[in-house]
């Protein structure tokens, strides 16, 4: 008898505790996964590789076999014609590349809004369509149409050197594109054409966003379509060009792709010529097999790109959170 | 009825019991490697019935790169990993194979049995000999004697690199739109890997000392600047639509590679072009490689004797070789299988010309060559200068001389 007295509240304590433990904890077992994967795929190989930029392995003599060598990997790279070589193409493909993608994007975004009501998402989508597209398949068509003696852009500029107006500043010869001193002109066209529909779509967004009276008000005081892109769009899209382009300096400074298909991986005799820092530093680990001197390149890397963006912040950072509000 | 049954579960657990006893072993290969190996198997299963083997493979670039991965954690390796010529020196270097040359496996004892050079190939500076060679790619000589026959060259003339350019002003002369060579660079490089000296490697001396401003290397590089500054070369770069639309075209005159390009032709790249083509050895006496494969056993491996046992298979047994042979056209590495009637055939490709024959005197003529573990960014960086010299018309001494220092500087 005592028992059964005794084992009813026994009972709810236990379920009690069950649910306190349940409030108490499920939400951090929720939470768990993002943590687990990034401890596992995000911390963990962060921290090992700050860690291996401080010893000499080849990956090819086993787990554990490494040694310490201080800063060796360090003042290396840093004294390595070739990283320089490689940052010098980072730089310049950033450049070449990562203007002309806003260049283009902006008043593309801007007639996409204007002229196309009907037509504005499937031209959108169209622009967006070589984001999306496998790199391999990219490298494939690319290669065909960067072809010296049948490629399509050289069959053009030969027909365009035909006529009066751009016969004296282009070649006469077929150029040939794989050489050190012009793949870079072609990874740019390739990063180019696959980027400036996402920047595209960037811009499309906040120029959506931005009140309708805004431009009803200027075109009563007389303004015309570029006044009101010039006066009204472009300060209005400040802050996403900040967003936009601190996305663009950390992709093309990591740029790694393209260059590495269009290069066959390093195997391209112009490979010096257009191989970025990123594509140089997995070559280091996985050609090499120097996996502490790649270590330590990402690591420079990090700093650069981390140097970058807080000059890009100081720069038009501010502006733009200013003119946004 | 009970019968039936007793009867079904004996044979069950019998069936069980030879399961039991049947050891797989896994084999990581590539293409088309694995055509060869498939052709292989059906005769070891037959010796060996319980030893069950496992294929798995992935194209070329992937398989070395997992396989590397693999050794660096010590997980996922197979029992059996083929390994191809550009990576057995930086794999012999490592420390993740078994050194075959110790028991159990005393390699020794079947050393001589193959093609003496891949031995070379397979063994690290400190003496470890960690890969079995399976194939093997002799440097070869190809031409398309209509084109040739068209333009007056008697293939002959060709077998001094003076004779070599001549014919190729000829060839120019008749028709603008056909070249000697796809590319000058393949001149370069067939004298720096088929004119090594005794004891020395391709870049480096016996002493691991940078050679690649040696006469070898000035000879290679002028060689090819001759050829590209008389315009008899088509700029055209290896392995790309363009490479295989010359050879389709016949707008490519000569080409210099390993036996194997044969099989590609035919197979693939330009198999209308049967009957044009013939081979010869290469000029002025040299000999090189150009390619081969190779069967090494993972440190990790859990099953070593049945590896090892599959191996031997593989790279020992005459019969098997040349089932491979027969599979892909891989030039067989073991001498032994170089003797089978096959080889004396005429290959139809080649418009019946007994090539085998060719490409065996040329193997047996092959100097071995010693592997260094920076060999693959040497020939980066000579692939760069050369590149600068062609293509952008850099003094070669200069170019030698800048590649040496970052060569040198890479060495730590």
């Amino acid at each position: 008898m005592q028992r059964s007295s005794t084992a009813p509240p026994r009972a709810v304590s236990r379920q009690m505790r069950w649910s306190n433990l349940q409030r108490r904890w499920a939400p951090y077992v929720f939470v768990s996964p993002f943590f687990i994967l990034f401890l596992v795929f995000g911390l963990y190989p962060t921290l090992f590789s700050l860690y291996m930029s401080f010893q000499s392995w080849s990956q090819t003599d086993g787990w554990g076999h490494w040694k310490f060598v201080g800063l060796e990997n360090y003042s290396f790279t840093l004294t390595d014609p070739m990283f320089w070589r490689a940052m010098y193409n980072t730089v310049w493909l950033g450049v070449v590349s990562g203007l002309p993608q806003h260049l283009l994007a902006i008043p593309l975004a801007f007639v996409i809004h204007m002229g196309l009501s009907r037509f504005k998402t499937f031209t959108s989508a169209v622009y967006f369509l070589p984001y999306i597209t496998s790199t391999v398949a990219i490298a494939l068509i690319f290669n065909t149409l960067f072809s010296t003696q049948k490629g399509v852009i050289n069959q053009t500029l030969a027909y365009l050197n035909t006529l009066p107006l751009f016969g004296w500043f282009l070649p006469d010869e077929n150029i040939n594109w794989f050489l050190n001193s012009t793949i870079k002109w072609g990874i740019a066209l390739v990063v180019i054409w696959k980027y400036t529909g996402w920047n595209t779509l960037l811009y499309l967004s906040a120029i959506q966003a931005i009140p309708r009276e805004l431009y009803e008000a200027a075109s009563v005081d007389g303004a015309t379509r570029w006044q009101q892109f010039r006066f009204v769009t472009l300060p209005l899209l400040r802050p996403m060009m900040f967003f936009a382009v601190s996305l663009t300096i950390i992709g093309n400074m990591q740029l790694f792709e393209e260059p590495f298909v269009l290069l066959n991986g390093g195997a391209s005799s112009a490979t010096q010529g257009g191989q970025t820092v990123a594509m140089y530093m997995f070559r280091t680990a996985f050609e090499w097999l120097e996996m502490g001197t790649a270590a330590s390149i990402a690591w420079l890397l990090f700093a650069f790109i981390a140097v970058l963006t807080i000059i890009n912040n100081l720069a038009f950072g501010r502006a733009a959170q200013g003119r946004g509000d | 009825m009970k019968k039936i049954a007793v009867v079904l579960l004996a044979a069950l657990a019998l069936g069980g019991m030879v399961l039991a006893q049947k050891k797989v072993i896994t084999v990581g290969v590539f293409p088309n490697l694995d055509d060869a190996i498939k052709a292989q198997l059906p005769g070891f299963n037959k010796l060996y019935p319980n030893i069950e083997v496992k294929l798995v493979t992935l194209q070329y670039a992937d398989h070395h790169n997992a396989l590397t991965t693999a050794l660096a954690t010590g997980q996922g390796l197979h029992d059996v990993e083929a390994i191809e010529i550009g990576f057995v020196g930086r794999f012999a270097e490592g420390q993740g194979f078994e050194d075959l040359n110790k028991p159990p496996y005393n390699a020794d004892l079947y050393k001589k049995l193959f093609t003496p050079y891949t031995i070379a190939q397979a063994t690290s500076a400190d003496g470890r000999f960690i890969a079995m060679p399976v194939d093997i790619g002799p440097g070869t000589f190809y031409y398309r004697k209509d084109i040739l026959d068209k333009a007056g060259v008697n293939p002959s003339s060709m077998m001094t690199w003076n004779g070599y350019i001549e014919a190729g002003k000829k060839i120019k002369a008749m028709d603008k739109n056909i070249f000697l060579i796809a590319n000058a660079a393949d001149v370069a490089w067939i004298n720096i890997f088929a004119s090594v000296g005794a004891g020395e490697g391709y870049y480096f001396d016996k002493s691991g000392k940078v050679i690649v401003d040696s006469p070898r290397f000035v000879r290679a590089f002028e060689l090819a600047k001759q050829i590209r500054d008389a315009g008899l070369d088509a700029k055209i770069g290896a392995w790309t639509n363009e490479w295989y639309d010359g050879f389709k075209k016949g707008t490519v005159a000569t080409q210099f590679s390993g036996a194997w390009l044969q099989g590609h032709l035919q197979n693939w790249m330009a198999p209308e072009t049967k009957g044009l083509w013939r081979v010869q050895q290469l000029p002025e006496g040299l000999y090189g490689s150009w390619g081969g494969s190779f069967y090494g056993i993972p440190s990790a491996s859990k099953n070593k004797a049945e590896a090892w046992t599959l191996i031997k298979y593989l790279t020992t047994n005459r019969a098997s070789q040349i089932a491979a042979f027969k599979a892909i056209g891989a030039f067989p590495a073991l001498l032994s299988a170089q003797t089978d009637p096959v080889f004396e055939e005429g290959v139809d490709f080649l418009g019946g010309q007994k090539a085998r024959v060719l490409w065996r005197e040329a193997a047996r003529k092959i100097k071995p060559v010693e592997a260094n573990k920076y060999d693959r960014i040497a020939n980066e960086i000579i692939s760069t200068a050369l590149s600068q010299v062609l293509d952008e018309g850099k003094d070669i001494k200069a170019a030698l001389a800048e590649a040496k220092a970052l060569i040198e500087r890479r060495m730590r």
